[in-house]
């Protein structure tokens, strides 16, 4: 059996994205779970199954406890850092296929203002980093930034990639920021202000680096048959899939450093799906750093290993391009919410409300998540 | 004003060995007691075979380099007055991997050959690299 189409995001909601918020990561959570909630046409209380993303904001009693669920069927935490929100996809459909429940709510908030939440700060208290927290934080390898640009740096030295090539990556996440009014980021960039950008750690710099930014996000996830009659057209997730890279707890000890978990999930969603590449109009992928992008891109097959830079030269990602991709602005240049606004993002596409952003006619899309050390996930979707 | 400190962490029991060789500039991997299947960074089981059954081997400290990266922001601020700093990733000849500093003027590059050895701080203990001519 299968889950393909027989769960449709029918609800999205986001908070205001900014930097100094002072609500706390479950405000921030609850805020945008209440409108993704509204936006299905369905009450809290209707809300059967939840999947809680990361572990600061509420847990699945405190949605209990606060939307007063009489009877919520299902739960479950996905430990997987970005890649979780495209996971809980897989596993929200699994579940309204089995007939478990029927509306899924799959939510995030964070506040990274306070400092004891910085990015160097906070990755050494996650289990799932036990390996680097105690054999490369103590000789300052601290940050996803740091732990990252060796595989980026290998990448550059076997194919070619260049600078050029995250440039091109961080410039069209920043052009299609620009079409929203909930983008931290709200000034153009150039090839030239990324390659001028400082360096943060070789061979990323400040411009390859994804943002720290406050702010929630949460989708429902409804079956079908019930999707049906709620407010918005249906938009089915016709495919999902999760995969983990070899030695997903160490970067340092990964056979393959240049391949990520997505390159196994990858066939197993395009296969569910009945969808090829050549199909997916939109795509949105989990951008925590732009090498990041075109390293998923050769991981999906869109183009050959070692090809990703060439693949996204020439304005291939941006809007009017052959792929349009993080066309909300992404983690770079939108806000960093996990990637749920990667999925928020392409259920807009496939509805037709992405605004300025919109690609035409988009019926097909693609989004993904990347996690921790490289766990991967993906969903393919399409609009009714 | 006191030396901003660089971060200390616990070390795990599985580890132990490691670390108390490694205060004595010996590095050490973990062996299957069973199989023989060498392996790190330490974990329970040996993924070939399953046994728990672990001995601790020297290894040669030899290796090349598989990738690397300048540090040019400190997300610690005891590592603030070491910028820039190079981390490489070792191919270890024992066929496992580290991770280390990078103590030399010369550019990294894929496959340079290396030697690895321990280097003690006030705060710490950090695995350093050098080229080695072989």
């Amino acid at each position: 059996m299968s889950f393909s189409d027989k769960a449709c995001v029918t609800g999205i909601g986001e908070t205001i994205y900014m930097r100094g918020s002072i609500k706390t990561a479950f405000e921030l959570q609850l805020e945008s779970s209440l409108k993704a909630i509204a936006d299905a046409g369905i009450t809290p209380k209707e809300i059967d199954g939840v999947i809680p993303i990361g572990i600061v904001g509420g847990t699945a009693d405190d949605f209990i406890d606060n939307f007063g669920i009489p009877d919520l069927r299902f739960s479950a935490l996905i430990p997987h850092g970005g890649a979780s929100p495209a996971m809980a996809l897989q596993a929200a459909a699994s579940a309204i296929a089995a007939g478990v429940c029927k509306h899924v709510l799959i939510t995030f908030g964070r506040n990274v203002t306070a400092a004891f939440n910085k990015a160097g700060a906070r990755i050494h208290n996650m289990p799932q980093f036990h390996f680097v927290t105690e054999f490369e934080y103590p000789m300052g390898a601290i940050a996803p930034a740091q732990l990252y640009a060796p595989m980026a740096r290998r990448h550059m030295e076997l194919y070619g990639t260049t600078i050029e090539h995250f440039g091109e990556v961080a410039v069209a996440c920043r052009e299609h920021a620009l079409l929203n009014g909930n983008a931290v980021m709200k000034k153009p960039i150039t090839l030239e202000d990324h390659r001028n950008s400082r360096m943060i750690a070789d061979p990323f710099r400040l411009l390859d680096c994804s943002l720290e930014s406050d702010g929630g996000a949460a989708i429902v996830v409804s079956a079908a048959p019930q999707a049906a009659d709620l407010r918005h057209k249906r938009v089915f997730i016709s495919g999902a899939a999760a995969g983990h890279p070899d030695s997903p707890g160490s970067i340092t000890q990964r056979p393959d450093m240049t391949s990520l978990g997505i390159a196994k999930a990858a066939p197993r969603a395009f296969a569910m799906s009945g969808f090829t590449h050549t199909d997916i109009q939109v795509a949105e992928i989990y951008d925590c750093f732009t090498y990041a992008v075109i390293r998923q891109l050769e991981d999906m097959g869109f183009c050959e290993k070692g090809e990703g830079g060439p693949f996204v030269e020439g304005g291939r990602l941006r809007l009017g391009g052959a792929l349009p991709t993080n066309t909300h602005g992404g983690l770079l240049s939108q806000a960093h919410v996990w990637g749920l606004n990667h999925i928020v993002e392409l259920v807009r596409q496939l509805r037709g409300d992405a605004g300025r952003a919109q690609v035409v006619n988009a019926k097909v899309g693609l989004v993904t998540g990347y996690g921790d050390q490289g766990d991967g996930a993906l969903a393919i979707m399409r609009g009714e | 004003m006191d030396k901003i400190l660089k971060p200390k962490v616990e070390h795990s029991e599985m580890s132990r060995p490691f670390w108390e060789a490694a205060a004595k500039g010996r590095l050490t991997l973990q062996c299957c007691g069973e199989c023989g299947k060498k392996r790190h960074y330490p974990q329970l089981l040996c993924s070939h075979c399953y046994s728990d059954n672990v001995e601790w081997k020297e290894a040669s400290g030899h290796g090349d380099i598989h990738s690397w990266t300048v540090a040019h922001h400190a997300f610690h601020p005891g590592f603030a007055a070491d910028l820039p700093y190079t981390l490489v990733t070792i191919d270890l000849d024992e066929g496992v991997r580290a991770l280390g500093l990078w103590r030399s003027d010369v550019a990294p590059r894929i496959g340079l050959p290396v030697h690895g050895q321990f280097e003690t701080r006030d705060d710490g203990i950090d695995l350093v690299f050098r080229p080695f001519s072989k």
